[in-house]
């Protein structure tokens, strides 16, 4: 059987995002492979050294626009451990409140994303209809739908009164009867879903520990991973239980995603129900030194950022690792096997962010 | 009004390319899309292929490595086509004007017909510069 090869990429209907995938067929066949990654690369790592350490705040929540809360936050945490700057329990618990509202919104739109690659359009609809809530939200509370440009060293910088507490809870609950009604059980039940989805693009839990998946990408395969549990931010008050399935197949991490789904829009509601008074930002006197690693828990799975700071008002290093980045060996062990038919799924549960990955 | 600039008026059919932006622009044309704003209303559809589309939407700043592809996009639409970049760093370069891959705005590789400002630009701004090129396609056909 002769070989084709079909570019899968960068322009493709499925993604808003550029992706090449070079896929090498037999029949229908996926046998083989390449990832080809660039097109998005902007170079974000060094023009952070060439700004000054508060200054990369806005550089770095548009790293993506997706998670850009929970790329701030990373940075915020770490050059809060350079500066010796601790942020007050308040800001501490927005933090959260912007980290889960974010996810809710990105797992939204994954799963939308799916639903269309597989050409259930009203499910798609139905999805960014439920997200439209929590872009409300977010424009209420931070000011912008998208990049809410709230963290800063030293805490955040927006607080929410009573009143809009009131207000977003009343949102949550509207949202939350949305998906036990007419999301989560489509998900979770229909029989379309789980003929596309179901066996397909499995990794195994061996292969995802070894290719050092994350996210729900390693939950959907029974690795209990979840950044959230070493405590950053004001999780530490808060329960968490990692939401694992073991199928390792698409259709579990599609269920991982419905189901953290519902525990994000909770957590938010508990956030606000427990948020302690106080201020929200504390004054940054010194400059980074030193160095430091500071983690946190994305949509996708877990970022690292790694920052060196050397006592001026520049950084002198900013170093990202970003979830997709850490997810393509794996989708690269999914997809040989696979009919071509089923190509656009499989790289859509691992839900990639290009811009992330290429920053 | 002829008949063809009539139907190209009536049912614009966009194409649309993310070279570096950060998603946020790409999240809020797909959210133009979907049930609150709903642009499907006005016959605007999203299309894959670039051999059907009348208006190129582009988000994010030209790069050394997207800039062929985008011409490429551009050289397979039929004429006659639009550009509509959507967003301050497709306008020119914006907060990754000092990043040392990107070119700068996007007109430094393909002749721009609108620019839509916001970091991100809202659903609302970017159905009004759509709204704005269709003005430009009529005069166009005329």
């Amino acid at each position: 059987m002769a070989r084709t090869a079909i570019p899968f990429g960068p322009q493709h209907p499925v993604f808003p995002e550029p992706v090449h995938l070079k896929l090498e067929l037999e029949d229908e066949t996926v046998v083989g492979v390449t990832p080809v990654i660039g097109y998005m690369h902007r170079g974000i790592e060094k023009a952070a050294e060439l700004k000054t350490f508060r200054q990369n705040v806005f550089l770095i929540e548009r790293i993506c626009g997706i998670c850009s809360f929970m790329h701030s936050l990373a940075y915020c945490q770490g050059v809060e451990a350079l500066t010796d700057v601790e942020a007050p329990p308040r800001a501490r618990f927005l933090r959260v409140f912007w980290s889960e509202l974010s996810r809710s919104h990105s797992h939204l739109l994954t799963l939308g994303l799916l639903a269309d690659a597989m050409g259930f359009e009203s499910l798609f609809m139905q999805c960014w209809r439920a997200r439209e809530i929590v872009l409300d939200i977010s424009e209420m509370t931070a000011g912008h739908r998208i990049i809410q440009s709230t963290c800063s060293v030293g805490g955040v910088r927006r607080d929410i009164n009573s009143e809009m507490a009131k207000e977003v809870d009343a949102r949550l609950r509207a949202l939350q009867e949305m998906l036990d009604r007419s999301i989560s059980p489509v998900f979770l039940h229909d029989y379309t879903i789980n003929r596309r989805t179901e066996g397909k693009g499995i990794v195994p839990k061996e292969q995802a520990e070894l290719l050092g998946a994350v996210g729900p990408t390693a939950r959907g395969s029974g690795v209990t991973v979840d950044i959230r549990q070493t405590g950053y931010a004001a999780y530490s008050d808060l329960s968490i239980d990692p939401v694992v399935e073991t199928a390792g197949d698409s259709y579990a991490r599609t269920k991982v995603r419905v189901r953290e789904l519902s525990r994000s829009v909770e957590l938010v509601r508990e956030v606000l129900a427990m948020m302690p008074a106080g201020e929200i930002l504390v004054a940054v006197s010194n400059y980074p030194e030193g160095e430091t690693v500071s983690r946190v828990e994305q949509p996708r799975g877990e970022e690292i950022m790694y920052l060196k700071g050397n006592s001026t008002n520049y950084l002198e290093r900013v170093r990202v690792r970003t979830p997709t980045f850490a997810n393509i060996p794996a989708l690269l062990g999914m997809l040989p096997g696979c009919e071509l038919a089923d190509v656009p799924i499989i790289t859509l549960s691992i839900d990639p962010c290009i811009g992330c990955t290429e920053r | 009004m002829d008949i063809l600039t009539r139907s190209r008026t009536k049912s614009p059919w966009l194409l649309h390319y993310s070279c570096g932006s950060c998603n946020g622009c790409d999240i809020e044309i797909l959210a133009a899309l979907t049930p609150l704003y709903d642009v499907e209303r006005f016959g605007i559809v999203n299309m894959g292929n670039p051999k059907h589309a009348d208006v190129l939407l582009v988000t994010g700043p030209a790069n050394w490595r997207n800039y062929r592809v985008l011409r490429n996009i551009y050289d397979q639409m039929p004429e006659p086509k639009l550009v509509v970049v959507v967003g301050v760093c497709g306008s020119t370069g914006g907060v990754f004007d000092k990043c040392p891959n990107t070119l700068g705005g996007i007109d430094t590789v393909i002749p721009v017909d609108v620019y839509i400002p916001g970091c991100a630009a809202r659903p609302e701004a970017i159905i009004d510069g759509v709204v704005l090129a269709l003005g430009k396609l009529e005069a166009y056909g005329t």
